[in-house]
């Protein structure tokens, strides 16, 4: 990966001769260690390295997977237990997987920020940026090993809940293989990109508690206030912040909404990824504009 | 070795570093020598590409600093002992610095054999004092195995045997053929480690000398005589075209080594002596003059001799 030259502004009569400096003159000292020409994988190294190393990950994976699981076994006994068969016709048995998902990708959220606003906040990141001067590496690598988690912890909680709702909820339809693929496979790619976007964010405002506040704002905020919005004049605005609350785009990937319009299908995989796409060139570019 | 050709930063309207020239060169140990606030911290960040110049440039071996692809290897930096996660023990936070750099496994345990903390490894890095976190700094800088070391401050919190062992680090680095650079507020602890000193104040180039030089020029020596009968030694020794100064508290100071024909003029003289010594100025004080005019925060010793600002007039403009 290469970055841009900083300008050098030649202000100064007595530029000394790289040039002529350069060559083997001061090669002072040599190290009996083999130099390596560092790239992107060194970078997911360390990153990985780092993710794991810090009990902050274990906690809010831990607590991702127990509210995962723990709603969503629970949710689907509750239904279980108070439904006839006939009820739950033309039911999809993936979407009680909903409740727990919400909860939980306020854990996504506070890792996402954590893994970059908290070198931040403890100084690491001079080290990080002293052992990696590519700045466009460092956030390309976090966001890697950060949505590689992410994604992973996801899929395999949202299929635990998804064969449990199944096993469960025996009157509800078979879901079909596009139902399947967007309650499991889509679910957890939004959820990993809702938690790269608050990553970003975490590298955006380099403020772990602002971040988190900022992200938790985003994800709920919409909704709570369409709630509020009783004028008529307001309608259509009241409209659009339902359609485009976060809570209810997830639950567009069990074909429920709470209109009939709005994003529909795939749709809020490819809104997040745009958004998180360009949030992401936002970040790179302050990386590289501002001081560590 | 580390080149600067008019390196600048400022922060708005203040100026942190102010075209700062000079070359670092191996084999020796540099000392970086500033007050509080001189820009120290700033031009070693703004070698590590930390800070991006507001104008001008510097090179590590002819290189921007994020040119360079195996940046361990060429500088290890040791910035401040709070650079790390303390949630991370002392062997992972080197693991990950070692794995972005491509660098064996192996090294981080020889570094951190190297700089006693084998024992402590698997502890988490927020439970260690302040020497401790130092050490693990340092372990970090000599990871790579650099040709060029860079310590802002090291010997900050360290006990006289962790001091002791830091200089020697240093000097031993340096006989190796590596560029050392080294900054600090102490004079006596460059006077003790640097082959060469760069002094800088109000971000600005005061002096680039080799230490022997800084000695010579700076450690002026001169004679203090205290008598009761000062008006006649004062005679005495204008007549023998010996130059003395008053110093305000009655003491008498003559310039150069020269106690024995002071005493020898007294005697002939039957002048009373109750103080005969010959004084060394310190390099402290050396120092302390060079920079007296761009020291920024000054504490005042005794009552201010001109109107105070109102409080915070200080921080206006920043």
């Amino acid at each position: 990966m290469s970055t841009p030259q900083p300008s050098m502004p030649q202000a100064q009569p007595a530029v000394p001769n790289w040039q002529a400096a350069g060559g083997p003159a001061y090669t002072g000292y040599t190290s009996p260690i083999p130099v390596v020409r560092t790239h992107l994988g060194h970078a997911i190294a360390s990153e990985w390295t780092k993710i794991r190393s810090v009990r902050s990950t274990m906690w809010t994976l831990g607590v991702f997977v127990l509210i995962m699981i723990g709603i969503g076994l629970g949710a689907a006994a509750l239904i279980a237990a108070n439904s006839s068969p006939d009820d739950l016709r033309d039911q999809n048995p993936l979407s009680f997987g909903f409740f727990g998902l919400l909860l939980g990708s306020m854990c996504v959220i506070t890792l996402g920020v954590l893994t970059t606003a908290s070198e931040y906040g403890t100084g690491m990141i001079r080290t990080t940026m002293v052992a990696c001067p590519s700045r466009g590496r460092v956030l390309a690598a976090k966001s890697i090993v950060f949505f590689t988690v992410a994604f992973v912890t996801t899929l395999v909680s949202v299929l635990l809940v998804a064969l449990a709702d199944i096993a469960l909820l025996d009157g509800a339809d078979d879901p079909t293989g596009q139902e399947w693929l967007k309650g499991t496979l889509g679910i957890s790619l939004y959820i990993a990109l809702l938690g790269l976007l608050s990553l970003i964010i975490g590298s955006i405002i380099r403020h772990s508690a602002g971040a988190i506040t900022i992200m938790i704002g985003v994800v709920l905020a919409p909704l709570v206030i369409a709630l509020f919005m009783f004028s008529q004049s307001l309608e259509g605005v009241r409209q659009a912040l339902f359609e485009y609350s976060i809570p209810n785009q997830l639950s567009v990937f069990y074909a429920n909404s709470l209109t009939d319009s709005g994003p529909s299908g795939w749709d809020p995989l490819w809104i997040i990824l745009g958004v998180t796409a360009v949030a992401f060139a936002g970040a790179y570019a302050l990386l590289e504009k501002r001081d560590v | 070795m580390i080149e600067l050709a008019g390196l600048t930063k400022r922060y708005g309207e203040k100026v942190a570093v102010n075209n700062l020239t000079f070359t670092v060169r191996p084999g020796i140990v540099t000392g970086f020598l500033g007050p509080n606030g001189a820009g120290k911290s700033t031009t070693m960040r703004m070698m590590l590409g930390l800070d991006r110049p507001t104008s001008g440039d510097v090179r590590i071996d002819g290189k921007h600093y994020d040119q360079l692809k195996d940046p361990l290897s060429y500088i290890g930096a040791l910035l401040d002992a709070k650079a790390m996660h303390g949630g991370r023990s002392a062997y992972n936070h080197l693991l990950c610095l070692a794995q972005s750099n491509g660098i064996p496994t192996k090294r981080v345990h020889e570094v951190l054999d190297t700089v006693g903390l084998t024992a402590v490894a698997k502890k988490k890095a927020k439970g260690f004092s302040l020497g401790m976190g130092q050490r693990l700094g340092i372990a970090g800088a000599l990871l790579g195995d650099p040709r060029i070391l860079m310590f802002d401050e090291p010997v900050n919190g360290l006990d006289p045997e962790g001091i002791h062992w830091i200089r020697n680090l240093m000097k031993s680095l340096a006989a190796q053929g590596r560029t050392v650079f080294v900054s600090s507020h102490l004079m006596s602890e460059m006077a003790l480690t640097a082959d060469h000193l760069v002094v800088i104040g109000q971000g600005r180039l005061l002096a680039d000398t080799s230490m022997a030089d800084f000695i010579a020029q700076n450690s002026r020596s001169y004679v203090r005589i205290r008598t009761p009968q000062r008006e006649r030694l004062l005679d005495v020794l204008h007549a023998a075209g010996v130059t003395v100064v008053e110093t305000g508290n009655g003491t008498l100071e003559v310039d150069g080594g020269k106690s024995e024909q002071i005493g020898e003029l007294a005697a002939q003289h039957q002048i009373v002596l109750h103080e005969l010594s010959p004084q060394q100025a310190s390099l402290e004080e050396a120092f302390m003059q060079l920079t007296a005019e761009s020291v920024e925060y000054h504490a005042h010793s005794d009552a201010p001799s001109e109107p105070q600002p109102a409080w915070g007039d200080a921080w206006k403009g920043k």
